[in-house]
């Protein structure tokens, strides 16, 4: 989300499942979607068959994904910023971009300041005291009026930096970081290199493979940037197609339970800022070029505005700044590691999990079985016991020593309420209720208007801290207690307050308090005509549903924004709105009509393209893709740097081998850093899912139990004969923080990887398994292995690469 | 092939002449599969629904009777009109009937009190009055109104809310929209992690 927001301006998969199949080319990279998406993965299998498409897997396993694919890389995980970086690198030192494109739809021309420096792996900006960068210190060049200085030819354009950045990932670079033979990177590099003509387009898919890196927003950056250069964003068959791996992760992040944003991707308030223009001035982009649209910082307060009337109603007036001052403002970052760091400390006293389940999930489980110990209170909201409300019952804890009060709360299932789930490419699709609730249950969103409504009785009665926010929320709904979701809906598409009427598009939301929209990307999905994501024509009648037969089937469910379903599709057309390749147009201008026609375009629907038409991407300040960023915190370029636990220094940089900006919990709050070193811990390890199991709560359905009863490592046979292992034997994990004793299952999926002169090995771990499920004694806990560090932008925790010792039992 | 979806039964009747329907037997199987299969589902209710494992959003039809008070799940399939799934279903989502029917569901809401050795069972308003007992009390406790630079920031710093990958949209706001209302900055889903 970070990467992608950082890169065009929104954190979505650009494309959708179907329009996989468009395809010449597809890099699969840190994701096997043939096992962990099998359905979405027949889109690639059909631009394979229908078009004869080459799919390339990067992965440090031989698993379906690659037993289909044209090329199998065996590439040391994370480490994919050496092979972007190399096809980058490759594709400029042969002159194979796609020239117009960038000129037309990319930075590549913006001229930063001089005061840019890279130097031994490290960026300009960097504080030593704070550990962390200043990204305002990569800024462009400009002029008295703030637009950006444009001339791709000077030395210091984003162009010509991004050539110098990357002139060191060689082929031979490429290997000893990733361990891909040169020669095998250099013919895919030959094919990937032939996607930057106009009537070619290569997509990258990707998964957590990519995103659960200390560095893995510039993981997928890195692959971002080759897509720009190669012509391939906004285009049918192109784009960043991030596979979500939950039924809603995307909706409930477009609605932001996420600690640094608010619904629609708003920024979080800072404390500091006092007001609304305090507000927006901080967090909306600004306009960096006279024609760029910067649609979503020219609206940053229409959105924000009709939000908090949304939630403080009548209490939100301009005299007040429409309640500005009852949002919460957060001191410093407070995202899942934090929540259980900030446990650690005994600064936090609660915790409220629905469906997800905190031990299991990790990072570093042993240490968060400690960190739950350490709450006054845990609640579990699931329709099932799990590992986090049976957590001072697990093994090796005493539930006597454990004071934290545990509520068990049993909710309703997927089935049994109505309400839509939006998908890894942004349809939003309704589902009814099939079944009542089972038993006792209640649906979650009942159980947290109930306990807010109650909360709000004991400040009425009681008084207490500030009770503002919670007395002046807005509630009203036909029963408070149990809103229908439809009525959530409803608010969170936005009406006119005025006529009473909701909204069909955002573009008539106000900043003035005439507006409410809950979140303003999904306003028109709830007109007054009716719910659109229930709608239904589909591939029954594929000539009247599917008007241009490119597979957006519009009347199909809903996508945001405004029913769109590719983003950034104003750069599938050249700068004169002629499609770059006519049998696979996104949209195309016609002069007649003179509108934007095909997909909904995601541009002024009647900007006649000319020298003085809006710039492509609406939504950055530039008017263009980034391949030069400074929404990140880790540099404006991606650089390679190896994990917090590797084998080998940084070839590139061996005085600064991990990348500086990392955060590293224990350490800042005192503990003692719990990292191991290749001399103890020789082997690499990386988790994953296996196809029968969604993480954690299949271990209650008994047909996928019966497929994949028991947990198990991947060992790679080299090492097992090495070893003595065979499959079946016992073997012991073991990494700095804990271990499994788990089977062994011994495969030539995995296999030994030359790294910088030095031969590694790379173990597998399946995640699935705990100390609840129908089969008991299955208490070893994958994550028990993984390190209690993150992202430095995202701080998505390292669950990809960490070391490991393995002993057989 | 007791589980025999539509879309496989439709398989075998349309080859019922080709070597597919023909068993081991020596005769046909497909027909009495489409006999068994209608008479399955004949007069079932049908719903729609999306599989609610991955995030592919494979959409799912749902057949249900309902005899008296009580209603029955019969069968859940790949719905056929679906550009994303176009009627499959992957291992999880064909087996999903069974994590809607479980018989491993939490029956009522359970406690557990500091330093016990098991939950007991209570009821929902024992539950939700002393949970809503302890979010007062531990907001009261650690809200900041102001920071050490008198910024006003009216964060509650000691609750954290997570979950959500697998709840509706609409639940989804409304989690968001009452977590910060009560002033909660500890805020996180399944996108992270």
């Amino acid at each position: 989300m970070v990467s992608l927001a950082a890169t065009f301006g929104r954190g979505a998969m650009t494309n959708h499942w179907r329009d996989i199949r468009h395809a010449d080319v597809i890099l699969v990279n840190g994701a096997n979607p043939a096992e962990a998406h099998p359905v979405g993965f027949r889109w690639l299998m059909r631009a394979k068959t229908d078009r004869g498409a080459k799919i390339i897997h990067a992965d440090p396993r031989f698993t379906r994904t690659s037993a289909v694919a044209d090329t199998h890389l065996r590439i040391r995980t994370g480490s994919d910023v050496a092979y972007f970086g190399g096809l980058i690198n490759y594709v400029l030192g042969n002159d194979l971009h796609h020239r117009e494109y960038v000129e037309f739809a990319t930075n590549a021309g913006l001229v930063v300041k001089d005061s840019y420096s890279f130097d031994e792996g490290l960026f300009n900006g960097f504080d030593e005291a704070t550990g962390a960068y200043d990204p305002t210190a990569w800024a462009y060049e400009t002029d008295a009026d703030g637009n950006a200085r444009v001339d791709i030819d000077h030395p210091r354009s984003v162009l010509n930096l991004l050539r110098a950045h990357y002139s060191r990932y060689t082929p031979e670079m490429v290997e000893r970081i990733t361990g891909i033979p040169r020669e095998q990177f250099l013919e895919v590099a030959r094919l990937v290199g032939t996607t930057g003509r106009p009537d070619k387009v290569m997509t990258i898919v990707y998964a957590v493979g990519l995103t659960h890196h200390t560095t893995g927003v510039q993981l997928i950056r890195s692959g971002a940037i080759l897509q720009l250069l190669l012509g391939n964003m906004g285009r049918p068959g192109g784009g960043m197609n991030a596979e979500r791996g939950h039924a809603n992760i995307q909706g409930n992040t477009d609605h932001a339970i996420s600690w640094d944003i608010l619904p629609g991707y708003l920024k979080v308030p800072a404390p500091g800022q006092r007001n609304l223009d305090d507000y927006v001035a901080q967090s909306a982009s600004k306009k960096l070029r006279p024609n760029a649209v910067n649609f979503f910082g020219e609206n940053y307060r229409r959105f924000m505005v009709s939000l908090l009337k949304t939630w403080y109603g009548d209490t939100a007036t301009a005299d007040n700044e429409f309640a500005f001052d009852l949002l919460p403002k957060p001191a410093a970052n407070s995202s899942w590691i934090s929540i259980f760091d900030q446990a650690l400390r005994g600064r936090m006293e609660g915790l409220i999990l629905s469906g997800m389940t905190a031990t299991s999930i990790g990072p570093d489980s042993n240490q968060v079985l400690q960190a739950l110990s350490k709450l006054k209170w845990l609640c579990v909201m699931d329709p099932f016991r799990t590992t986090s409300s049976e957590f001072w019952n697990a093994p090796g804890m005493n539930p006597a020593d454990v004071r934290t009060e545990v509520f068990m709360l049993p909710a309703t299932h997927w089935i049994e309420k109505d309400g839509s789930f939006t998908n890894s490419g942004r349809w939003a699709q309704w589902k009814e209720q099939v079944l009542p609730p089972e038993g006792e249950s209640r649906h979650d969103h009942w159980i947290l208007a109930d306990l807010f409504l109650r909360v709000r009785a004991l400040y009425e009665a009681q008084g207490g801290r500030f009770p503002d926010p919670v007395r002046r929320l807005t509630m009203d709904y036909r029963d408070p207690r149990r809103p229908e979701l439809d009525e959530i809906a409803r608010e969170i598409n936005g009406r006119d307050l005025g006529t009473g009427e909701r909204l069909t598009t955002f573009a008539d939301l106000a900043d003035d308090g005439t507006t409410t929209a809950g979140d303003w990307i999904y306003t028109g999905h709830y007109p007054p005509e009716g719910n659109l994501t229930k709608r239904r024509d589909g591939v029954q009648d594929p000539e009247k549903n599917d008007p241009t037969g490119m597979g957006f089937y519009p009347n199909w469910a809903w996508s945001w924004p405004v029913n769109r379903r590719v983003l950034y599709n104003r750069a599938s057309a050249d700068p004169s709105g002629r499609p770059w390749d006519p049998d696979r147009p996104g949209i195309v201008w016609d002069p007649a009509t003179r509108t934007w026609t095909g997909d909904v375009p995601d541009y002024p629907p009647t900007a006649a393209p000319g020298p003085d038409a809006p710039l492509p991407f609406i939504m950055t300040g530039e008017g263009t893709g980034r391949i030069f960023s400074n929404g990140v915190a880790d540099g404006p370029f991606p650089e390679h740097y190896e994990p917090v636990e590797s084998p080998v220094d940084n070839p590139l940089h061996p005085g600064q081998s991990t990348t500086p900006a990392v955060y590293r919990y224990d350490e800042r709050a005192g503990r003692p850093n719990r990292f191991g070193t290749v001399a103890d811990y020789p082997y690499i390890a990386t988790s994953y899912r296996l196809t029968e199991h969604e993480h954690y709560v299949t271990q209650n359905v008994e047909q996928l139990v019966r497929l994949q009863p028991e947990a198990f490592v991947e060992v790679p046979a080299e090492l097992a004969r090495e070893k003595g292992i065979e499959t079946g034997d016992r073997v012991r994990v073991s990494s700095k923080r804990g271990k499994l004793e788990v089977r062994a299952v011994v495969t030539g999926r995995l296999g030994p990887l030359m790294i910088d002169g030095r031969k590694v090995y790379q173990i597998g771990i399946p995640i699935h398994w705990g100390f609840v499920g129908i089969n008991t004694g299955q208490h070893w806990l994958a994550n028990a292995l993984t390190p209690f560090v993150g992202d430095a932008s995202s701080r998505t925790p390292e669950f990809k690469a960490f070391l490991v010792n393995l002993e057989k039992m | 092939m007791e589980d025999t979806t539509r879309r496989e039964f439709m398989g075998i009747g349309a080859a019922a002449t080709g070597a597919l329907g023909v068993s081991a037997l020596g005769f046909d199987l497909g027909p009495a599969h489409t006999v068994r299969q209608r008479l399955r589902i004949e007069g079932a209710t049908v719903s729609r629904s999306v599989c609610p494992y991955c995030a592919v959003g494979c959409s799912l039809l749902a057949y249900t009777r309902r005899t008296g008070r009580k209603t029955e799940l019969l069968q859940i399939e790949g719905d056929p009109d679906s550009p994303v799934n176009e009627g499959t279903l992957c291992p999880k989502g064909a087996s999903s009937l069974e994590l809607a029917v479980s018989r491993r569901r939490v029956p009522s809401p359970l406690y557990r009190a500091p330093g016990a050795t098991e939950f007991k069972r209570v009821s929902w308003e024992f539950t939700l009055d002393k949970l809503a007992r302890n979010i007062k009390a531990s907001r009261d406790r650690t809200l900041v109104t102001k920071d050490a630079d008198g910024n006003t920031v009216n964060r509650c710093e000691g609750i954290a809310f997570a979950g959500g990958a697998a709840f509706s949209s609409e639940e989804g706001y409304l989690a968001t929209k009452v977590m910060r209302g009560l002033g909660v900055v500890h805020l996180e889903q399944q996108a992270r992690v």
